[in-house]
């Protein structure tokens, strides 16, 4: 087992404004982490620390025992939550792009997938629904043999169905010797997937524990908890 | 398997539950070979973690046994799927009086009614 992702008050202020506030997370390795908080709690800022693409102003981040760096950048699968794919790029291209940008990329892993989630891979990226754009984009994610896969609203703007092929996809290829940390203010949809549940707030991790204890302590669902969390937010 | 959840209750005991009905009812067999953890994590749409769990805990309760190299099986000592029976009933048991209770239902009341109830079954005159 061990430690996949270990956050130890990270801040990070935006003119003023704290997005990240002494923030302290632990993720272990093999599992898969909800952080769960409504729109402008800090979470998207967060992921992108994780990712490399936001220099905290105080704290410490690692992942797999590494600060973060240029060497976490290949041990972290990151899905932003908008698509960064270039919009006169074909299907097939966006995989060259991502075999180019990242050594644990598997093509053969890309196409199977994108197969399975009815992608063309001759469609142009811009003639793709939003929903499609979101399935393309996770699909390259997890293309990546990666250690730590950090998807920020996976489920976003998809509907019902899609969202359950989403969830089929996260299930289908999470491995053990990986971990999965993914935020949603979508919870009731996939919070069977989760092994651990962190809650975040203005910046900080107000609640965190294992989703099937957390049930078991309040009798309640990880949706409910969530609800009752945030009610005044 | 249609498989709906209360996800107020944990979800491994509800797979648990769920598993052990189907060896009472008959459709897990003794011997029979238990699906994968991932296929059964697929098939329920569930955290593969979380299946590990319940084959755990199966296999510790001894409900299930490992054969190395391939794979988890039903137990065929009927003796294990009778008691698990008994105390799946005792838990329904439980439940039912605890419900007549809250209502004022005395034991005496309880008994007659339940008769009552069984008798007009078979009349099938319960709807």
């Amino acid at each position: 087992m061990g430690t996949i992702l270990e956050a130890k008050g990270v801040s990070k202020s935006f003119g003023g404004i704290k997005a990240l506030n002494a923030l302290d997370l632990k993720l272990e390795r093999g599992r898969i982490m909800g952080l769960l908080g409504p729109n402008g709690s800090g979470k998207t800022t967060f992921l992108k620390v994780i990712a490399g693409l936001l220099r905290p102003d105080s704290g410490e981040i690692s992942i797999d025992q590494n600060p973060v760096g240029l060497k976490t950048k290949s041990l972290v699968s990151y899905l932003p939550d908008r698509n960064t794919l270039y919009p006169w790029m074909k299907v097939q291209d966006a995989i060259e792009f991502y075999s180019d940008l990242f050594e644990d990329f598997d093509e053969d892993k890309a196409r199977e997938l994108l197969e399975l989630m009815k992608i063309k891979e001759v469609a142009p990226v811009k003639s793709l629904s939003k929903g499609m754009q979101e399935k393309l984009n996770l699909c390259l994610v997890f293309a990546r043999r990666a250690r730590l896969y950090v998807l920020d609203e996976p489920l976003g703007g998809t509907d019902p169905v899609a969202r359950e092929k989403i969830i089929d996809l996260i299930i289908t290829n999470f491995r053990e010797d990986s971990s999965i940390l993914l935020t949603t203010h979508l919870v009731g949809n996939i919070e069977r997937l989760f092994d651990d549940a962190a809650f975040i707030c203005k910046g900080e991790i107000v609640l965190q524990g294992n989703a099937e204890e957390l049930r078991l302590d309040r009798g309640r669902s990880i949706d409910e908890i969530y609800r009752e969390v945030f009610k005044d937010e | 398997m249609g498989l709906s959840f209360d996800d107020k209750i944990p979800i491994y005991l509800q797979i648990i539950n769920h598993i052990k009905k189907e060896m009472i009812t008959g459709k897990l067999k003794g011997g029979d070979r238990m699906p994968s953890v991932r296929e059964m994590a697929e098939k329920t749409r569930v955290n593969p973690n979380t299946i590990q769990r319940v084959y755990q805990e199966l296999e510790r309760e001894g409900v299930t046994y490992t054969q190395r190299g391939t794979g988890s099986f039903v137990t065929e000592d009927t003796a294990v799927i009778q008691k698990m029976k008994l105390e799946m009933s005792q838990e329904i048991i439980k439940t039912y009086v605890e419900g007549m209770k809250s209502l004022g239902m005395e034991a005496g009341d309880i008994l007659s009614l339940l008769k009552g109830y069984l008798e007009g079954e078979q009349d099938g005159n319960n709807s």
